[in-house]
């Protein structure tokens, strides 16, 4: 079958099985930022965001996202032009292996989305579901912290 | 959560930090924004057309013989190209254990056998066109089992009449220490300095004696092991996969299939963390074998519950530990006698027990010491380097052990600690007694600012304050507290070596052996050639770690990346500006002892300059011509002690046991800090791991071996909504031996938790915890024991 969808702002079909997971159909389509971290929806590794809310790809049925909107961490930034997010998190020191990462800043996307200015109580509840044993987490507070006052600033200079 | 720069400590006749350009700055971590954006490759976004998918058929049995195995149907499952089997490989016994060579691991491993020794070990593998063909063909793999009898307590294994784990013949080591695989001891050490008897038998002497348990916990990267091999068109084996150690892949691929070392090329991309489970050379053989009977790529990925059960684990021990000090405090003796489990195999069996007492030995001035570990084989999971090493273990025992001592003296523990400790321009005879396999290296101690972490540790965490309440309520507050000693590098045996060659523009490829497995050793490596060619750090393209290109290097474990590969990059670097000295001193004409590097130009002491793209042209294009190109290697002599000072406050729920870690500051000597927020990032994730092991990590078995925990769901580990405050202060030291002053701090930060917690628990509610991890059931059990209830 089918599954057409808007994925990180363009329109996509891809071939999928009807009990084939997005994560799988992501992966194979060459959206590597999806990681695979453990196959029963715990890691958080694989998180994308479908109509503005993080889901996980490996919970979830390719055909789910049939007519939604899907972003990926393609869809954030790129090397050249980082999200503001994306610089934040590199700048707090908040990426060691970097394999949760974008998960976490998916995570990060919706909370500031939903939440400009979160205290530290909503983004430790924001993030609980994306695992990371490197850091801590210390950093990634701040990088959340940094994001959230990046973003802000840039609004007010648009 | 706030990290603070601790500078009044610093040794003023080292060199001052803020004379260097790059070192102990932060700089830009050299892949933070391609790990940021996705858009970074680890072993498994390899595409390679026509890969397979390989997966192992695990054994159901904790201790069984294969009387028969029959692959006949599952090789006509469509879409299969390899079904392998031990008959099907050459039996070459080998250890996993991805160490230099010799290996002091026992060599008790075979890539397929016809024992299977744990629930999951592997007795057989498939490689198909889809994980469906894959499962299908496992499904039809005909299996007939002779149950053995297993060995599901470590206690039990060295009875007489157990049943032996390795009773096949090969089994064997290439060190000449003691191995009786007849008994199930897989290893055994021991070292003495003096006779502690004497001590223990002093009527004066205060004399504590009491057992500790730690118990099994996995590392839980969040990428698990994931390996794509290849015949490439050379008839070469390439090998990408997520490891610690590359170049000791390539020499046990080699070894496990009989192939010549020439013949194969590992690749390491970008690696999804390791702590140890990725120091194992687990899949690779395997992944290599089936891509070899098919000629086809073939990819193996562990699954989460396979990373629980059939990759690595910390080593359970169990630990006696006596130790006898003078009413004055002064420390007289100390007995560390201790039973490991190292599982079904040997892996770092002998190392991991060794470091348990020769890392922990030396913290203090012991006079008479005596250390005895025997590491036994059951038919449980497999042990294997998990940071901190045994030394995690051991800090359990040794600083539970102080703490009741300094009760019993009345004395403050941080004060105790702080008359007691080893050094700088101090030696203990435990280095040179204990090594890893053979004696180990005398040496002098050259950097310590123990003293100072203690210190400021303690005013972080209102120790004093803290420590005089005594609480009531239902909820019951309390700090205690550790100090804690590693090592950097393991010396005259391992080796780390770097090329560095320059370009045209000026900027120059750094290419080391070195692994970077997140920890950010590409980017300190870069600061430290960056440093010593006068260059910033962007100047410097870095590549870890390719078997066909870069150098060799050991690999990232036993804290050595920074200071043994940092060595080596500083020597190459050297080098480097030594040629580079040459061309300028003939462009600008001016004495080469007049030339120095800095800010991408050579200077003359005349006041003149020629930029770094100008001799790097004149190099390449224009007279003279070669490629300024420089190698170095480093074996250290010595394996110089970070130092820590970790402070923890708990608050204890006396109705339901649990605990709860209210604020943890942890302290740390690293020598120069290259990059401190790297460092403190090291600092930040160990203690927060040995948070979670304290508190909650835990292996469950049933009676027949199976693991019960085997997923995230089952077996917790902490994510942001545990909300700890964790604070990190790094206290500055010059290591006189390490590239800009630096020693390692990415284990040691690990080995604190389990002890400071325990020591609060103490304090907060009046019991002790020996035996981890501190779960609510274990805890209000001791509180109601303690009660009387």
């Amino acid at each position: 079958m089918k599954v057409t969808f808007m994925l990180n702002g363009r329109a996509v079909s891809y071939d999928a099985r009807p009990d084939e997971m997005l994560l799988e159909v992501l992966r194979r389509e060459g959206w590597l930022g999806a990681r695979r971290g453990c196959e029963d929806n715990n890691c958080g590794a694989c998180t994308v965001i479908v109509d503005g809310k993080t889901v996980l790809a490996c919970a979830t049925f390719a055909a789910q996202v049939e007519g939604r909107s899907v972003t990926t961490i393609e869809g954030l930034g790129d090397p050249a032009n980082p999200h503001p997010i994306q610089r934040a998190f590199v700048d707090a020191g908040a990426v060691q292996c970097g394999f949760c990462m974008p998960g976490m800043i998916l995570s990060t996307k919706v909370l500031l989305d939903e939440t400009p200015t979160p205290n530290l109580e909503a983004i430790q509840d924001a993030l609980d579901g994306n695992l990371c044993r490197c850091t801590g987490y210390v950093k990634v507070y701040d990088a959340v912290q940094r994001a959230a006052a990046a973003l802000a600033a840039g609004e007010e200079t648009t | 959560m706030t990290t603070r720069y601790d500078d009044t400590a610093r040794d003023r006749s080292a060199p001052d930090p803020v004379a260097f350009d790059v070192v102990g700055r932060n700089v830009e971590k050299v892949d933070g924004i391609a790990l940021a954006t996705g858009r970074a490759m680890y072993a498994g976004d390899f595409e390679i057309r026509g890969t397979l998918v390989g997966k192992i058929l695990p054994s159901p049995y904790a201790h069984a013989r294969i009387r028969r195995i029959d692959v006949t149907e599952a090789r006509t499952v469509p879409g299969v190209h390899a079904v392998l089997t031990w008959k099907d490989l050459p039996r070459v016994p080998h250890t996993t254990a991805g160490q230099g060579y010799p290996e002091p691991s026992p060599y008790d491993t075979f890539v397929l056998d016809n024992k299977v020794r744990f629930v999951g070990d592997r007795v057989a593998a498939v490689a198909a066109e889809t994980a469906e063909a894959a499962d299908e063909a496992l499904h039809r793999i005909r299996v007939d089992y002779e149950v053995l009898e297993p060995v599901l307590d470590a206690r039990k294994a060295l009875a007489a009449g157990a049943p032996v784990i390795h009773d096949e013949p090969e089994a064997h080591v290439v060190i000449p220490v003691r191995y009786e695989p007849e008994r199930n001891l897989a290893a055994h050490v021991h070292a003495a300095v003096g006779d502690p008897a004497t001590a223990f038998a002093d009527p004066d002497a205060i004399v504590v004696e009491h057992e500790f348990e730690t118990q099994y916990a996995q590392h839980c990267p969040i990428e698990p092991h994931v390996v794509l091999a290849y015949p490439d068109d050379q008839a070469r084996l390439v090998i990408v996969t997520s490891t610690q150690v590359p170049f000791h892949v390539r020499r046990l691929v080699a070894q496990a299939l009989e192939l010549p070392v020439r013949r194969i090329r590992v690749i390491k991309p970008r690696i999804g963390g390791g702590f140890g489970a990725k120091q194992e050379v687990l899949l690779e053989q395997l992944c290599a074998a089936l891509a070899l009977a098919a000629n086809r790529p073939v990819r193996m990925t562990y699954t989460r519950k396979e990373e629980f059960v059939a990759a690595r684990t910390r080593h359970p021990q169990v630990i006696r530990i006596k130790a006898a000090v003078d009413p004055d405090g002064t420390p007289r003796a100390i007995d560390f006698t201790v039973l490991m489990n190292t599982g079904a195999y040997g892996s770092h069996a002998l190392t991991v027990a060794s470091n348990t007492g020769s890392k922990n030995l030396p913290l203090y001035t012991w006079k008479d010491v005596r250390f005895d570990a025997s590491v036994v084989y059951t038919n449980l999971p497999v042990g294997g380097a998990y940071r901190g090493y045994g030394v995690t273990q051991g800090a359990f025992a040794l600083e539970c052990t102080i703490d009741e001592l300094c009760e019993k003296l009345g004395s403050d523990p941080v004060e105790w600690r702080r008359n007691h400790h080893i050094r700088a321009g101090e030696s203990s005879p435990i280095f040179e007694k204990l090594g890893e396999g053979k004696p180990g290296v005398p040496f002098t101690i050259g950097s310590c600012e123990l003293d100072r972490c203690l210190e400021v540790g303690a005013r972080a965490i209102g120790w004093k304050e803290k420590r005089a309440r005594r609480e009531t309520g239902p909820f019951r507050r309390g700090v205690g507290m550790a100090a804690l000693m590693q090592g950097s590098s393991i010396p005259h045996i391992d080796m780390g070596a770097a090329t560095i060659k320059m370009n045209e523009d000026g900027s120059f490829n750094l290419l080391v052996g070195a692994t970077d497995i997140g920890t950010g050793s590409d980017t300190v490596l870069a600061q430290v050639a960056a440093e010593t060619l006068g260059v910033s750090s962007e100047q410097i393209i870095v590549l870890s770690s390719d078997t066909d290109v870069t150098p060799f290097d050991v690999g990232a474990y036993a804290s050595s990346t920074t200071y043994l590969s940092g060595e080596a990059v500083r020597r190459a670097a050297a080098q480097v500006a030594d040629r580079i000295r040459d061309f300028a001193a003939r462009m600008l004409d001016r004495p080469k002892d007049t030339l120095s590097l800095r800010g991408g130009r050579v200077h003359s002491d005349d006041g003149r300059s020629v930029s770094l793209a100008d001799v790097g042209t004149e190099s390449l294009y224009v007279s003279e011509q070669e490629q300024i190109c420089a190698t170095a290697s480093c074996v250290t002599e010595k394996s110089p002690p970070p130092f820590a000072a970790h402070f923890a406050e708990v608050e204890v729920d006396m109705e339901t046991g649990f605990v709860k870690v209210l604020k943890y500051v942890a302290a740390v000597d690293c020598g120069t800090a290259l990059h401190p927020k790297l460092a403190e990032g090291q600092v930040e994730g160990a203690v927060l791991n040995g948070i979670s092991y304290a508190l909650t990590e835990e292996y469950l078995f049933n009676d027949k071996g199976r693991m019960l925990n085997d997923s995230f769901r089952h077996y917790k580990i902490y994510s942001t909504r545990d909300r700890l405050d964790i604070q990190t202060i790094l206290v500055p030291s010059y290591e006189p031996t390490g590239p800009y002053g630096a020693k390692s701090v990415s284990e040691i930060n690990i080995n604190g938790p389990l002890p400071a917690i325990s020591n609060a628990i103490y304090h907060a509610v009046g019991v002790r915890m020996r035996r981890a991890p501190f779960t609510p059931e274990r805890v209000l059990a001791a509180i109601r024991e303690k009660d009387g209830v």
